[in-house]
């Protein structure tokens, strides 16, 4: 390990790492704009220039590998001064236009000019002038502010693994433009804009909206896809002005998708703000009371059998327990929060769960993904798919539809019958599983999704089983299944699936349309065929008039995630908190106290008197719900139902990933993102995904 | 000067050329070969590169076509706009300011009636502005197409584009007499080589 000397102060780092690298691990702080940790190197913004003893000139310390002996001074007069006259450079062609800037705030040319500036100009001549570039309906370009750190191009090119953006021409000519201006096609293309350390890179939906320090911040986790992806939300008063990402290097490092980022203007559109009850065939408003009364009406006297509940993609966990106890009280055994109608099996964990974790996918060394588009799926937990990719070694077998997914695997067929072809085979595929050490399969909602679905679980165990997958002695567990929807595990964790005796959701959904379900209760459930439901009496708790408030007879306003303080487990088995950022509209009440209202109104209290009664019931129903911001590791066993599979292709549930719930579905930005990136050939509102 | 093309293929002989040079890098270097084959369409393309000509070459080495557009638009030497028939690059560097580059630049356009960055309206000629081409030795000069043309003045400048417009190739490099770029006055040292010189010239011919 090299020894030098910085400031002073003798230190001793890891060889490898860069002069910059050795002085952040002191506590210095060196200015930057093209240096970014997740990136590589670029060295051609020139701002972190040291002074390095009988070195003949300054050194850009984020391109200089440390030495032995090496004596660095960061903070002496000459040090200031080169860095002033860089900052000097920088600012010659970059407009003073910060008043209309929207990076005005965060910007790092304008902190760093604080420190770094001058007082004045000596550049007497024209600034130059910049033609900005059109990259599709997330991203505004202001390109007379670009720096040319080139930290787009490298995020682009090396994190979302397309080639889209570059930069043109040279010296005082240069210019950042995506291929013959072309919108910019990635699902995490919007983190150019958190990347851009200026204002070149902005967000189209958030231009001219807000000023950084004039709203809210909330700590919180996405409900978008089953990674939960930490974010900060900010809000002006009850209405979300944007969602950034936050730093959590085991789940989404620091970037986000597209959608978390940008789907949060559907949270002020087609909002149900008041109760509403059908009377003579058509939704009234009403208040809680007359609300709560229609529904007493119908439910006393019907048989708990003949009552059913399915809960959506996007439902808490405090929601689903208090349904679940409600439902209990009220003798039915028929809920579920498989609305996909997915066959996974809920009685072992590690069944369920993404169990090598997803900052574990980098420990791998070999993955078979089975019936799963993750780039549509889980676009931050394909980004960490890609950097392991990007670290060699790593063969990728997919079998599943054959989709673009930024790295280069091998398609091993379509079906189940080419799964079992990977379990037969002593060649090919299944030889590369058998030598590797830390081999992982991924199961996507496609493979599970399906009437023999339940046997496609146990045929993914046996692979698991068979090439080893799970390694008790090192605790490696490579059997993971990818969610897409942000309450699934926590709802199959806490037990929200069919009872003794109870019905599954294609079992419910057909029971209703043949009258033997006589009450069907959403929670927040959109996904399911609606008009299959005959003249069951339909219950719609959510936030969204999206398909089940349309079918509604009674619909019950709840909060969207950024409206409540609510407890989530992503795919993983990861629980995270969720906390609110911004009141629910109107009459809309955080969802687990409308249940325990009506629960109340009928009769059949679920005795849950505050937040902390009803999370307790969580730990309750799994001890797992204790370990926040933790992933266990769950024991093996066996699981799935061994069985014949069809011959179907699997087929990944979203086709279009910028609409896959009733938030992204009233998105006007997510619109705009189907209109652009899929064309018109692909329908724009309805049940996508 | 030609049109944009639609398409844009390597003829059979360029595709030969163009493996050949493929053939110098190593096995999956390929796109070390960039700037060659951008320099082997833009010959072939009449002296610029359309944008097919550019995602050809992209294709043809399996690279993204903005890393292809990206190398073509650095360099000075690949243009991007259709050029005349005869590319007139006049040096305004130093030394050759210094001996009268203006009058070069001038002659041309007054003698073609174009500024520079213009082409004539028979597309025989365009004039562009040049940084240092290595030649400061016989300054001012001047470079059309392949061939340098050195020891430049007025005269010689408007004589050389007429010559090239009547179709007769000038006589390229120092348009003084000296061989290369040796004195002015005949050689002031190595005098003892001077036979050695007459052989070559009388070999080469003139220069």
């Amino acid at each position: 390990m090299p020894k030098l000397t910085i400031d002073g102060k003798e230190v001793e780092v890891d060889a490898g790492l860069t002069v910059l690298q050795a002085c952040e691990q002191v506590g210095i702080e060196i200015p930057r704009f093209c240096y970014h940790e997740r990136l590589s190197i670029a060295g051609n913004c020139r701002m972190c220039l040291v002074a390095l003893e009988r070195a003949p000139k300054p050194v850009a310390s984020c391109a200089m590998p440390v030495a032995e002996g090496m004596v660095v001074h960061t903070n002496t007069p000459e040090v200031h001064k080169m860095r002033k006259g860089v900052m000097e450079f920088l600012l010659i062609n970059h407009p003073l236009d910060c008043p209309i800037c929207d990076q005005g705030g965060e910007c790092d040319l304008q902190d760093q000019a604080m420190g770094y500036g001058l007082d004045h100009s000596r550049y007497k001549e024209n600034k130059r002038a910049v033609e900005d570039k059109e990259m599709g309906p997330l991203i505004k370009t202001i390109m007379t502010r670009c720096i040319h750190c080139t930290r787009c191009v490298r995020f682009t090119t090396e994190v979302a693994g397309i080639t889209d953006m570059g930069m043109l021409y040279r010296g005082e000519h240069a210019e950042i433009t995506s291929y013959l201006e072309k919108a910019v096609d990635s699902e995490l293309s919007g983190n150019v804009i958190d990347l851009c350390p200026v204002g070149a890179l902005t967000s189209k939906p958030y231009a001219f909206v807000a000023r950084p320090w004039e709203l809210k911040k909330t700590e919180t986790v996405d409900v978008m896809d089953a990674v939960g992806s930490n974010i900060r939300v900010d809000a002006r008063g009850s209405e979300v002005m944007r969602v950034l990402p936050r730093l959590n290097e085991d789940v989404n490092e620091e970037w986000i998708s597209d959608k978390t980022r940008f789907a949060c203007d559907g949270l002020r559109r087609q909002r149900l703000d008041r109760p509403y009850v059908r009377q003579g065939g058509k939704l009234q408003a009403a208040t809680w009371d007359e609300a709560f009364a229609a529904i007493k009406a119908k439910v006393d006297g019907v048989a708990g059998s003949k009552i059913a509940a399915i809960a959506g993609d996007q439902t808490d966990c405090e929601a689903m327990v208090s349904l679940k106890l409600l439902m209990s009280n009220l003798g039915s055994a028929n809920i579920d929060c498989r609305q996909d109608g997915s066959k996974i099996d809920p009685s072992l964990r590690a069944g369920y769960i993404f169990n090598s974790t997803i900052a574990g996918i980098e420990n791998a060394d070999a993955l078979l993904i089975v019936g799963s588009n993750p780039r549509l799926e889980a676009a931050v937990l394909n980004a960490r798919i890609r950097k392991r990719f990007l670290a060699g070694k790593f063969p990728i077998g997919v079998v599943g539809e054959a989709a673009d997914l930024r790295y280069d695997y091998e398609h091993l067929g379509t079906g189940p019958a080419d799964l079992k072809k990977v379990l037969s085979a002593r060649s090919g595929f299944g030889k590369i599983l058998k030598a590797a050490n830390r081999p992982m399969i991924i199961v996507g909602q496609g493979a599970l999704a399906r009437e023999d679905g339940a046997a496609v679980h146990a045929l993914t165990r046996e692979i698991a089983d068979t090439y080893g997958m799970i390694d008790k002695s090192s605790g490696w567990n490579g059997y993971c299944v990818l969610h897409t929807a942000a309450s699934r595990v926590g709802g199959l964790d806490l037990g929200f699936v069919p009872g003794e005796g109870g019905l599954s959701t294609d079992q419910i959904v057909a029971g209703a349309g043949k009258g033997d379900i006589e009450v069907l209760y959403l929670l927040g459930a959109d996904e399911i065929d609606m008009s299959a439901l005959g003249n069951a009496f339909v219950i719609y708790q959510g936030h969204h008039g999206d398909a089940g408030a349309h079918r509604a007879d009674v619909i019950l306003p709840g909060a969207a995630y950024t409206e409540k303080n609510a407890t989530w487990v992503n795919t993983e088995g990861r629980v995270q908190l969720g906390r609110l950022a911004a009141f629910p509209p109107g009459d809309a009440r955080e969802d687990w106290t409308i249940i325990r209202a009506l629960s109340d109104v009928l009769d059949k209290s679920i005795e849950v008197g505050d937040l902390r009664a009803v999370r307790s019931k969580l730990v309750d129903a799994h001890s797992n719900f204790m370990n926040i911001d933790t992933v266990s590791s769950a024991p093996w066993g066996e699981f799935g139902t061994a069985g014949d599979v069809s011959s179907a292709p699997f087929a990944s549930p979203i086709t279009n990933f910028y609409m896959t719930d009733p938030i992204s579905r009233a998105s006007e930005t997510m619109a705009k993102c189907t209109d652009t990136f899929l064309g018109s050939q692909e329908m724009k509102t309805g049940t996508d995904g | 000067m030609s049109d944009a093309p639609e398409t844009f293929e390597f003829t059979a002989e360029n595709k030969a050329k163009a493996d050949a040079v493929i053939a110098k890098y190593p096995e999956g270097r390929q796109r070390s070969a960039v700037m060659p084959l951008l320099d082997i369409a833009q010959r072939q393309n009449g002296g610029w590169l359309p944008m097919p000509a550019i995602e050809y070459v992209a294709d043809y080495l399996d690279m993204p076509a903005i890393r292809v557009l990206e190398v073509a638009t650095f360099y000075t030497m690949y243009n991007l706009k259709p050029i005349g028939k005869h590319f007139v690059q006049v040096c305004t560097n130093l030394p050759c300011w210094l001996n009268g580059s203006d009058n070069i630049m001038h002659a041309c356009h007054s003698h073609l009636g174009i500024k520079t960055g213009e082409t004539t309206e028979d597309g025989e000629f365009t004039v562009v502005e040049a940084e240092c081409l290595g030649a400061c030795v016989n300054a001012p000069m001047m470079q059309i197409n392949d061939d340098y043309y050195e020891d430049l003045d007025s005269e010689a400048t408007k004589r050389i584009l007429d010559e090239l417009r009547a179709g007769k190739q000038p006589k390229t490099g120092s348009q003084l007499e000296r061989y290369t770029c040796e004195p002015l006055g005949g050689l002031t040292s190595l005098t003892h080589q001077e036979e050695l010189r007459a052989q070559k010239v009388s070999e080469k011919g003139d220069n």
